[in-house]
């Protein structure tokens, strides 16, 4: 049975009465307002009463995979629960409902919280100062990269080039040319780590920075760092570091203490607060002493027992948020800090790392992992072998893994593995979960040998089958259209 | 063991398969002299209860904000939201779900974005919509990208400096770099833009004239007019707006508007201490190759039924890398899908009547206040929001200071923004201000005033 878009729910003339009538009649109200700015075109939102309303909602809540359904492998993107009591904090109305040009004395604790955030992210990296204004990975990458720019420009060198490793998230790239600096691509060696080669090749005095990830997206960490910082610093250049796979190094490493510049966190990932179906995440900046002048404006200060902001700061880049960032989802992620502490966040990365190589010493003998090192909290297979023999894709294996309960890894990604399955159980899965989870790989992998069709025809129980993606691009329908009887009839352009 | 679901005999039994004796030798990968020695600096952790009683006695220092009646807006508002928005949002099939890479497992949200996107393209006039970005300024920045890319070889954007300066701060920081020149074109004595001097300033250079409607001032601009001549020049016209003024408010496509832009956290969030918000971007179809951010599509399923699926994601960083519209990778999924609730709950006759009401209660105010002595510099048609100037020696004596003391927080100074506005407020009101409250503000403002006649404050 077909779930029914909203606009197939509607019928004029019965929206449900959450809205006192105004007193004063409409006319008397709208001629405030002169009539060629009065809006003429007839308003067409759905009109459905709530409990018609509710169960929509509950018939696509059922279509949706989510963390407390069952396990997300999903390498790099760290999907682990999100604890309920963050969400309560979060809900209170005394964070909820503040709004953000409140005079200073009447939002002492938010601008507290949000200081004492930048304190503990601080602590965590071993950066000197955060930003906490970043909205998300990405928007952390433009700033963090926009200091990088600005630090530069302030000692009149002129750097363009930023460095960035072949098996980079997709982002880097597109943060850089956002700056209008250059992008440039330095290739991974036989270990899967930068080639220490091809970087001292690139690295000159035009060069910005490198942006590493670090675990990098092999799940692999780069075990000559401390000859690329002396690469990177010997030419005068910045080490930024892409902070998407944090959670394999706290309590461990912190990057400030061995040669990070500037730093993005993934506050969505590392601090545990909700994906929400694609955001809102956090992307919060850090930074090494001689950056901090360049950091957003405003930021929270202490003087003596009260919290102000501070906008005066010249050298500035001025603000990337319309105010101080995602704050309900930093008050998860300080909440989250604040219950673990230091032994707590070692604990998770630990059992991060733990976790990863578990899985990994279940499924490799059928998914082998090309660089055969110990993963940190995640491990890319690759399933080239079933494409060689069976013509079976990454993705073909991702599909027939929904068909057993769980989402598909992270496929083909990062660019240098062939049939990439990117894998990350995180800390919270548990032993039951990441054996369950490999039964299904190994299952499949058999499949593959008695019955390749059947995997290549997956997904098979699933709200609907195999999506075909090519004629939502080929004749694209963003939005609902209405048929002649102006009640919403589907049709396609 | 914080969420970490291990006892000892699960964690000897992994080491076991993997064939180490502990974690520690895992972490070999990692070169000594690299490692973190020592414990975080960092408090010492708390229970569950603890974590929760501390957080909400950081939470109860605001406490006061919210025994205030509050006519702060600029950009984020306090307007009702039914409580199916939030009942839903609260649900972990949305909240706890990613990014919608699997289509088969993810209909729920991709089909949320999709009628979002429907929505705001009903609402707003225009074909196309995105399924959002972080807020209005960031979708501002990038309505400009993607105009000086649709109009490349021009490379000034011209910039009403009646813009809400919070945005005006982050484009300069986005765009610094750019390549683009960031020109602003002034307001007249009626705080609306003054089209004559744009129509000056416009040029062959232009690639897009950015116009907000209402304005910083709460004014409704000429849109139609301004958005004509940009046209005339060659240059797209970006009108920023208010989504809840739309309920009866001329639509940007009606302006003739190329791209729309606007915060929509006024549809069905609550103003979170101004984050998350929800960036709103709307644009005529023919941009549809050059859109930033995440579309939803309508397509089939192998067996031909009705399916939804994230489309057009060459346009997109993980597939384009440097060469992607945009490096945007996450929406604001949520705090949409708050939006379409919201939208859905209101309906068209709830929506406005959200705008009717905060409209009546606003122009309320406004001859209370003119009764109690203040003054308005603008004459202009408003919506829902005005600027309001106090007598000097009021302000002087510590007027703004006397309403909070009596928790009335009466609006958004506008003079840092804009010097020459000294003693002016930015004063908004929602249908969520009781005429009581409305009544009350004008008292104090008028006891204030009436107190100097009689030579004492009216506390004394």
């Amino acid at each position: 049975m077909l779930d029914p878009v909203i606009f197939e729910l509607h019928k004029t003339g019965r929206a449900a009465e959450h809205l006192p009538a105004p007193e004063t009649p409409e006319e008397e109200i709208l001629a405030s307002i002169p009539e060629r700015m009065r809006r003429r075109l007839p308003l067409r939102l759905a009109e459905v009463p709530e409990l018609e309303l509710a169960r929509h909602y509950e018939r696509l809540a059922r279509r949706n995979h989510h963390v407390e359904k069952d396990f997300y492998p999903l390498g790099s993107c760290t999907m682990k629960y999100n604890p309920k009591v963050h969400e309560r904090i979060a809900s209170l109305p005394e964070f909820a409902a503040l709004h953000p040009m409140l005079p200073e004395t009447l939002a002492q604790g938010a601008i507290r919280l949000l200081g004492s955030m930048e304190e503990a992210l601080a602590a965590v990296t071993g950066m000197d100062a955060f930003t906490l204004q970043p909205a998300a990975g990405a928007h952390g990458e433009f700033t963090g990269l926009s200091l990088v720019e600005a630090y530069f420009r302030k000692k009149g060198e002129d750097r363009r080039k930023v460095i960035l490793p072949d098996s980079a998230h997709g982002t880097n790239p597109a943060s850089v040319r956002r700056l209008s600096l250059e992008p440039v691509e330095v290739r991974s060696d036989e270990r899967g780590e930068v080639s220490i080669d091809a970087l001292a090749a690139l690295v000159d005095e035009g060069t910005a920075a490198l942006m590493l990830t670090l675990p990098n997206t092999l799940g692999l960490f780069e075990s000559h760092l401390p000859r690329i910082v002396e690469i990177v610093h010997g030419a005068g250049a910045q080490l930024y570091l892409d902070g998407a796979n944090l959670n394999a190094l706290l309590g461990i490493v912190r990057p400030g203490d061995i040669g990070f510049d500037v730093m993005h966190a993934n506050v969505h990932k590392t601090f545990s607060t909700p994906h929400g179906g694609g955001g809102p995440g956090a992307g919060p900046v850090g930074v090494k002493e001689h950056l901090r002048p360049f950091l957003p404006t405003p930021r929270p200060v202490r003087e003596g027992d009260r919290w102000t902001w501070k906008h005066d700061f010249p050298d500035s880049i001025g603000p990337v948020h319309s105010y101080y960032g995602n704050f309900a989802v930093l008050v998860r992620a300080y909440a989250y800090i604040r219950h673990l502490g230091a032994p707590g966040l070692r604990e998770v990365t630990e059992h991060a790392i733990l976790g990863a190589n578990y899985l990994r010493s279940l499924v490799e003998k059928s998914y082998p992992v090309p660089y055969r090192r110990a993963a940190m909290h995640e491990f890319v297979a690759s399933a080239a072998r079933f494409f060689q023999a069976a013509n079976i894709r990454a993705m073909d294996i991702g599909k027939r893994l929904l068909d057993f309960g769980f989402y598909a890894p992270t496929i083909s990604f990062p660019l240098i593995v062939k049939e990439a399955l990117m894998i990350e159980p995180t800390e919270t899965e548990s032993r039951e979960t990441i054996e369950r989870f490999a039964e299904a790989m190994l299952a499949i992998a058999k499949e593959i040998e008695e019955d390749p069709e059947r995997v290549r025809g997956a997904p098979y129980h699933t709200p609907v089958r195999r999506v075909n993606e090519s004629l939502a691009s080929r004749r694209p329908q963003l939005v609902w259209e209405d048929g002649a009887d102006g009640e919403g009839a589907p049709s396609r352009g | 063991m914080s969420y970490i679901p291990h006892n000892v005999e699960d964690r000897e039994k992994m080491l076991r398969s993997i064939g180490v004796s502990s974690v520690e030798d895992l972490l070999r990968e990692i070169p000594r002299s690299l490692r973190f020695e020592g414990t975080l600096p960092l408090p010492p952790p708390l229970s569950q209860m603890e974590t929760e009683r501390e957080l909400a006695g950081i939470a109860a220092e605001n406490g006061a904000a919210l025994a205030c009646d509050s006519f702060l807006g600029g950009g984020v508002y306090d307007h009702y939201v039914p409580a199916l928005v939030g009942a839903t949002a609260a649900r972990p099939e949305f909240y706890s779900a990613y990014t919608p890479y699997q289509a088969e497992v993810s209909q729920g949200t991709l089909q949320v974005i999709f009628e979002f996107q429907s929505l705001i393209s009903r609402l707003t006039g225009m074909p196309l919509v995105n399924a959002s970005l972080y807020d209005g300024a960031t979708a501002l920045v990038e309505a400009i990208w993607m105009a000086s890319g649709e109009r490349s070889g021009r490379s000034e954007i011209l910039i009403a400096r009646a813009l809400r300066p919070s945005y005006r701060g982050v484009l300069c920081s986005h765009l610094a770099v750019s390549g683009l020149r960031l020109r602003e074109f002034p307001f007249g004595k009626e705080g609306t833009t003054d089209l004559s001097r744009l129509k000056q300033m416009v040029s062959s250079e232009t690639a897009a004239v950015v116009v907000e409607s209402p304005n910083v001032f709460g004014l409704l601009e000429e849109t139609e007019e301004a958005g004509r001549i940009a046209h005339e020049a060659g240059a797209l016209f970006i009108q920023v707006f208010d989504p809840v003024s739309l309920a009866i408010v001329r639509t940007p496509a009606e302006a003739g508007a190329d791209i729309a832009v606007g915060e929509g956290q006024s549809l069905g969030s609550p103003p979170n201490f101004g984050g998350p918000l929800l960036g709103l971007f709307a644009a005529r179809a023919e941009f549809l190759r050059r859109m930033p951010g995440r579309l939803s599509g309508m397509t089939e399923d192998a067996k031909g039924a009705r399916a939804f699926t994230l489309t057009l994601q060459t346009r997109e960083q993980h597939i384009r890398r440097e060469k992607a519209t945009s490096n945007i990778c996450t929406n604001q999924g949520l705090v949409a899908l708050a939006a379409a609730v919201h939208l859905s709950s209101l309906g068209p006759v709830g929506l406005r009547r959200a705008a009717l009401l905060s409209q009546e209660r606003a122009l309320e105010l406004r001859k209370l206040l003119r009764e109690s002595g203040a003054a308005f510099p603008f004459d202009g048609p408003f919506f829902r929001e005005f600027v309001v100037r106090f007598p000097e020696e009021s302000l002087e004596r510590g007027l703004v200071r006397h309403l909070l003391d009596h928790r009335v927080i009466p609006g958004i100074p506008l003079e840092k923004a804009y010097p020459e506005m000294r003693g002016c407020l930015l004063v908004a009101v929602t249908e969520k201000r009781s005429r009581e409250s409305i009544r009350r503000y004008a008292d104090l403002v008028r006891d204030f005033a009436d107190a100097r006649g009689k030579g004492a404050p009216p506390d004394a």
